[in-house]
């Protein structure tokens, strides 16, 4: 069993495990540090085996003392080896980590799940968010579901399958006129007085661990491998670099052997402070007002932009931006290829994907996991475009006479 | 121009508990300055060579100076200037 503490990931400053999240002395995030030294990789990897059908069989590697408590348990998502893509993009072995298959369809469940677990050891009443929409979705279940209270911040001009995916449980939505950005300040300052548990503010150091389980499970899929490659979708960076912890965590102990993969990042063009600031060699990312189609992505000024940057140079990696015309694209070239509709944030990670293949970056010889975050249904307006529907009587004689000549043209 | 610049509660140990100093200045700068001569220590734990600590955000009545003169930003009589962490969201 490890140990775990509160720690500045910047000055090492220790706190003690409660709902706090910055820096008193040096205004860094804090962290949360493990001692592993008394784990042993065979038994671990025997009882994660043996454990749970989700994200608990990880809770070994996750800030909890005993067994953590939710009852929307998530993970253990669909790995789906992607072949006809590969072959359409030139890449030798491709895999899809379908993570849209969550009780509220997007990655958000798993860093919930954990956020939410704390939140009731802690003696929570009420948990609340800043959100782009899937945040809002899990948010309303997993309180729905565990009994507690929710205030759930959105922009007000969310898509509306977001909006009815959260009102649906019951939460208190509140839909502020703004950027995400502003969602977020004013988040900041209300978790000043109010005594509430912020899922991504006061609680996002145990929150952001939650996305390792992604690392996990891909290991665990892959037989217990590696990939030489990851591409995934940034936003505030924080599932970007806790991925990439996850797979650093069971490489140190000797879980997998391997070296850390070359981590992509893939951004909306209309919302890329990160890859803006990769292209042009900053450390730290310039704030820009989001205006894209990929809102699950419109964080204009994202909280762990630095590490995002860190992480794909020290890799050797890119951090791509697209176009919202390459994100429709997208969207329609993993799901004519794979079988999977992923929302506006797929059809970003896909798009910068195909820009990698296109730039000759991925080597055939390369095992390459693309983390498709979330669910198609959620942003229909990305696709009512691109296909039509042909109406006609139901008739055999309109089916024969002239569309089906048509359409076998 | 005389404005309120408020503290984040990670911050009000500094300032005797303090979570709003009224202080004049033309700029975010100055007002910050006219802060920091009150409270010594809020200066190292927010600035670092002379610019903000990359992890600290500034907002002049909501909006982040970034997206105006930074430090430079011009200060309006009635102002609020609002410290508040950049480590959270997302």
């Amino acid at each position: 069993m490890a140990t775990w503490e509160l720690r500045c990931k910047e000055c090492e400053a220790a706190y003690p495990a409660e709902a706090r999240y910055v820096c008193e002395h040096c205004f860094g995030p804090l962290e949360i540090s493990y001692d592993f030294s008394g784990l042993d990789p065979a038994e671990a990897r025997r009882k994660i085996q043996a454990g749970s059908p989700g994200i608990w069989r990880y809770a070994d590697f996750l800030p909890f003392d005993g067994r953590p408590r939710d009852p929307l348990e998530p993970g253990l998502t669909p790995l789906v080896r992607a072949d006809r893509l590969a072959d359409r993009l030139g890449i030798g072995e491709l895999w899809i980590k379908n993570d849209a298959a969550n009780p509220t369809h997007s990655f958000k469940d798993r860093v919930v799940a954990v956020a939410l677990a704390k939140a009731r050891e802690l003696g929570f009443e009420t948990v609340a968010c800043a959100s782009t929409g899937n945040l809002a979705n899990a948010v309303a279940a997993h309180a729905a579901a565990a009994g507690l209270d929710s205030y759930v911040f959105v922009p007000a001009d969310l898509e509306e399958q977001k909006l009815l995916a959260t009102g649906v449980y019951g939460t208190r939505l509140i839909g502020v006129r703004g950027t995400y950005d502003d969602v977020n300040r004013l988040c900041t300052e209300l978790c000043e007085t109010r005594p509430w548990a912020f899922v991504n503010v006061n609680l996002r150091p145990y929150y952001s661990q939650g996305s390792k389980t992604l690392a996990f499970e891909t290991v665990e899929q892959l037989g217990w491998s590696l990939p030489d490659r990851v591409v995934c979708p940034i936003a505030s960076g924080s599932l970007f670099t806790k991925v990439a912890r996850g797979f650093d965590e069971w490489i140190d102990l000797g879980l997998v052997e391997g070296e850390l993969p070359t981590f992509n990042g893939a951004q909306a063009a209309g919302c890329s402070p990160v890859a803006t600031a990769f292209g042009e060699g900053w450390e730290v990312c310039k704030p820009q007002r989001p205006e894209t189609i990929a809102k699950s992505l419109a964080i204009g000024n994202p909280a762990d932009g630095v590490y995002a940057l860190e992480l794909a140079r020290s890799t050797g990696g890119s951090i791509d931006a697209v176009s919202d015309d390459e994100i429709r694209d997208g969207i329609r070239l993993l799901a004519e290829t794979t079988g999977i509709f992923t929302e506006t944030a797929g059809g970003v990670t896909t798009a910068a994907l195909a820009k990698l293949a296109d730039r000759g970056e991925i080597d055939p010889a390369e095992r390459v996991v693309v983390y498709i975050t979330g669910e198609g249904l959620k942003t229909l307006d990305a696709t009512r475009e691109g296909f039509r529907m042909h109406e006609i009587e139901p008739t055999l004689e309109a089916f024969e006479g002239e569309l089906e000549p048509a359409l076998t043209r | 121009m005389s404005v309120t610049v408020k503290i984040p509660a990670q911050l009000r140990s500094v300032t005797d508990g303090e979570g709003e100093i009224e202080v004049d200045g033309a700029t975010v700068g100055e007002a910050l300055d006219a802060v920091f001569n009150q409270h010594d220590d809020l200066r190292e734990r927010i600035t670092e060579d002379g610019g903000l600590r990359r992890f600290v955000n500034v907002y002049v009545s909501g909006e982040d100076i970034r997206f105006q003169d930074g430090l430079g930003t011009q200060l309006q009589d009635g102002d609020e200037v609002t410290i508040l962490p950049a480590v959270a969201g997302g």
